[in-house]
């Protein structure tokens, strides 16, 4: 199967150029794939997705009957970063965090950067991941968002771009693994061939990770996975990270506060949890403290959260910089607490509050993407260009109804790799999320998440709107060019 | 362990065995209507007294043709205790217990539920061949053992699984018999003929049992036989085998010493080992085999409360709308 009828369009392509040559990285890997005839390669595409299918790597949809599970779409042409990509996405993304972190212990402490006047404090105060229940709290190290995983994209000229921090709970990194795990049997000879750096250390990462926040009470560190349970969409990733890292995985109804520790309930009694690695929103955590309507999370537990006897990973009220108003702000962040130029640039933002912006958003907006500021998962957006009028009119109204809850970004064209489509190969776009692990130190796990949009010109790469996933391979050498 | 994770353990092992112990009283009917075809009695009916569900049965079908029957056991998804619904609950319990059991039985009870799945979808093979489908249902679960005793840890997840098993294994052997005793009621001057030798031989096939028995005991006679499915020390499937089992794996989660008990249901597990254990198959015969067999179904139900009430006691699970990022 050859990419000799492949055709870029007037986008950045991940393999070709615009010339139509072939990237470096890529040139092993399109040797092979053209070794192989078109039926070959619907076959193992075929077997990767049966895989998928008789290991239950699936997720829930919301929306459709109870317990709807839908396998993850899977492409097997891997999406390849170059060495020297990588070493500056690596940087870029370890000052974000770095900066992001310093801001949201500042939010809750001093408020140094809203005294200052870079910040107005009312965005602050109103943003939805904002939680006054929150200040005051002094986090090991200074840590609050212990797992990020932020959204980058590339535009028509190649540029990366970060368009979401996810900094509360970001999914997917098990299909990292799993893809990984499936492409070493699909196409065992490229690896054979060039040195792509491993990701299989990631649950290594992520229980070293957990001991160093533990709080220091002496004694083993006993660490825990909270999940909603098995109905929640991420249930499959909560249970092979508990799987992997041989820790714990518990509801909420399995932990009681007692003695002003949190324990779990077992069949020899009550045992003491150090560490939680919560999968469950910051707002059901303690039924206490935030919603008191919550039955997924431990009454009590912020108690004994704020008395430092639990760590909580991330820690509550990290949204804060997870709005999207906010991040228009993050490069101003960046200058503010650690004096450096942001290595990684923003997608430029319009902001509705401001009403210059709003008046501009409103009249464009068949040519942006508009989004609600807390929103996740491709839920509540407007692709301009690919909507209707009468949507744009009917968006209109909500953002007029609630400027402070929507931003407006100019569409990207995002850059695409090839899919395998019947017989031949299509580009679809792709976006790529990171994962970034901070306990003593950061530490970012090599490639991460591609994500592709599998419906022809679609521009939506979540898995609930039609999205697939990708294996992503990082190159330990630099190409030869 | 988590008392939540001991309880799904415990009881995707149940379900496990219960699908697998279905198909073995599905396997030993379809043996005797082909063998005593001409004898025109529905055994089909009988299977459905066994399983002492009459009256869920009638009010979902018209009569007890051998299609309804075998639908009802196997593919119905609104009896809970049909083949593709203890899949479904064993699966459901083994997605809660994920992380914790190895992932070659994960994947093993996936792909077998997908399979029954199908074939609830689109019945084929369990009309036409229901013996083979039916081998298939066992032999899946025995692989299943196979996994769960070669590549678990043998530590109190794997105690509460096997458990699980063996509490299912005995109530289910103990309706085995039965199904002899619903098969014979009406056609009590058979008693001692070829075709009764055909029916006890028949119950030892289901259970896997019959090279055993020939080996050892040899003749086929009602005594003997019923002797050999209640109380044989060997035979893995024997009632009072399954029952001292459960007793030492009770035993083994607790450190209590067996002959001492610390908590109801080594209590009443304790209770039923002895009683089985120190009747002689004359006693019962004079007390009635089926009414015997439905006293320890009623006591084991009785050790499965208290097994719930001393381990696993815990709320119920939440739906939820949180969506991650």
């Amino acid at each position: 199967m050859d990419f000799s009828a492949y055709d870029t369009g007037a986008f950045y392509d991940e393999m070709f150029t615009s010339q139509g040559q072939t990237r470096p990285s890529y040139q092993v890997l399109q040797k092979r794939l053209e070794s192989l005839p078109a039926g070959e390669i619907a076959a193992r595409q075929a077997a990767a997705e049966q895989f998928f299918y008789d290991l239950g790597i699936t997720f829930t949809v919301y929306g459709h009957s109870e317990g709807t599970e839908k396998i993850f779409p899977f492409d097997i042409v891997p999406r390849i970063i170059s060495s020297q990509d990588w070493n500056f996405l690596e940087k870029g993304l370890t000052q974000r965090i770095y900066a992001l972190n310093l801001f949201i212990d500042d939010i809750y402490h001093n408020q140094k950067i809203i005294k200052d006047g870079l910040v107005p404090a009312e965005l602050i105060h109103s943003a939805e991941g904002f939680f006054p229940q929150c200040v005051g709290i002094n986090p090991p190290h200074g840590v609050w968002s212990h797992i990020t995983g932020t959204d980058l994209v590339r535009d028509e000229k190649g540029e990366f771009f970060v368009l979401e921090d996810n900094l509360r709970s970001p999914s997917g990194v098990s299909y990292v693994l799993a893809n990984r795990r499936i492409l070493k049997r699909t196409l065992p000879v490229v690896f054979e061939q060039i040195n792509i750096r491993p990701v299989d250390d990631y649950p290594t990462m992520l229980l070293d990770m957990m001991h160093q926040v533990a709080p220091s009470t002496g004694g083993p560190v006993t660490a825990a996975i909270l999940t909603p349970g098995m109905f929640n969409s991420a249930y499959y990733e909560h249970s092979y990270l508990a799987m992997q890292t041989g820790v714990e995985l518990v509801e909420g109804r399995d932990l009681v506060v007692h003695d002003g520790y949190v324990m779990m309930r077992t069949t020899r009694g009550l045992k003491r949890v150090d560490v939680i690695y919560r999968r469950v929103g910051e707002d059901y955590l303690d039924p206490q403290t935030f919603r008191p309507d919550s039955l997924l999370g431990l009454p009590g537990l912020m108690e004994v959260y704020r008395a430092g006897k639990v760590t909580l990973a991330n820690a509550p009220g990290t949204g804060v910089a997870d709005d999207k108003v906010i991040y228009s702000y993050i490069p101003e962040i960046i200058k503010y607490y650690l004096d450096e130029e942001p290595i990684l640039k923003n997608v430029p933002t319009y902001l509705c509050w401001k009403e210059k912006e709003l008046s501009y958003v409103l009249e464009n907006l068949d040519q942006l993407v508009v989004k609600a500021a807390n929103e996740s998962g491709g839920y509540g957006m407007l692709v301009g260009p690919a909507s209707s009028k009468q949507e744009q009119a009917a968006f209109g109204e909500k953002i007029k109804a609630n400027p402070r809850n929507y931003i407006a970004q100019p569409t990207l064209n995002l850059s695409r790799a090839p899919v395998i489509v019947g017989d031949h190969f299509e580009g679809r776009h792709v976006d790529l999320r990171p994962y970034i692990l901070y306990g003593e130190e950061i530490k970012i796990l090599p490639g991460g998440l591609t994500r592709v949009a599998l419906k022809k010109d679609s521009l939506v790469v979540n898995s609930s709107q039609g999205g697939g996933s990708k294996d992503t391979w990082v190159l330990a050498e630099p190409d030869q060019t | 362990m988590l008392s939540r994770v001991a309880d799904s353990l415990y009881w995707m092992s149940r379900y496990l065995e219960r699908a697998e112990n279905i198909a073995r009283f599905l396997d030993v009917n379809w043996h005797l209507t082909l063998d005593l075809a001409m004898m025109q009695q529905n055994h089909w009916s009988a299977l459905v007294s066994v399983t002492g569900e009459r009256k869920l049965f009638e009010q979902r079908y018209d009569d007890d043709t051998k299609d309804n029957v075998i639908r009802f056991l196997t593919i119905d998804p609104d009896y809970p205790n049909s083949i593709y619904c203890c899949l479904q609950s064993a699966r459901e319990n083994a997605r809660a217990v994920r992380d914790l059991i190895p992932i070659e039985m994960w994947e093993m009870i996936n792909v077998f539920f997908h399979q029954i799945e199908r074939e609830a979808k689109k019945p084929g093979i369990v009309f036409e061949n229901p013996y083979m489908f039916c081998e298939e249902v066992k032999k899946r679960n025995l692989t299943l053992s196979g996994l769960a005793q070669d590549t678990m840890d043998h530590d109190e997840a794997w105690l509460f699984f096997n458990l699980g098993k063996m509490l299912e294994r005995a109530d289910k052997t103990s309706r085995i018999i039965d199904v002899k005793y619903f098969v014979l009621l009406p056609h009590l001057q058979d008693v001692g003929t070829i075709i009764d030798v055909v029916q006890w031989a028949a119950m030892l096939k289901a259970t896997s049992s019959f090279q055993a028995y020939r080996h050892r005991v040899g003749i086929i006679n009602p005594t003997s036989v019923a002797e050999f499915m209640l109380m044989d020390h060997y035979f893995p499937r024997s009632v009072l085998y399954c029952l001292t089992e459960a007793q030492s794996f009770l035993h083994e989660i607790s450190g209590t010493r067996i002959g001492y008990f610390g908590n109801d249901a080594e209590k009443m597990i304790g209770q039923l080992c002895a009683e089985l254990s120190y009747q002689s198959i004359e006693d019962i015969f004079v007390l009635g085999l089926h009414e015997f067999t439905d006293h320890l179904q009623l006591q084991m139900n009785r050790v499965d409360e208290a097994v719930f009430k001393t381990f696993f006691a815990v709320s119920e699970p939440h739906q939820n709308d949180f969506i991650e990022e």
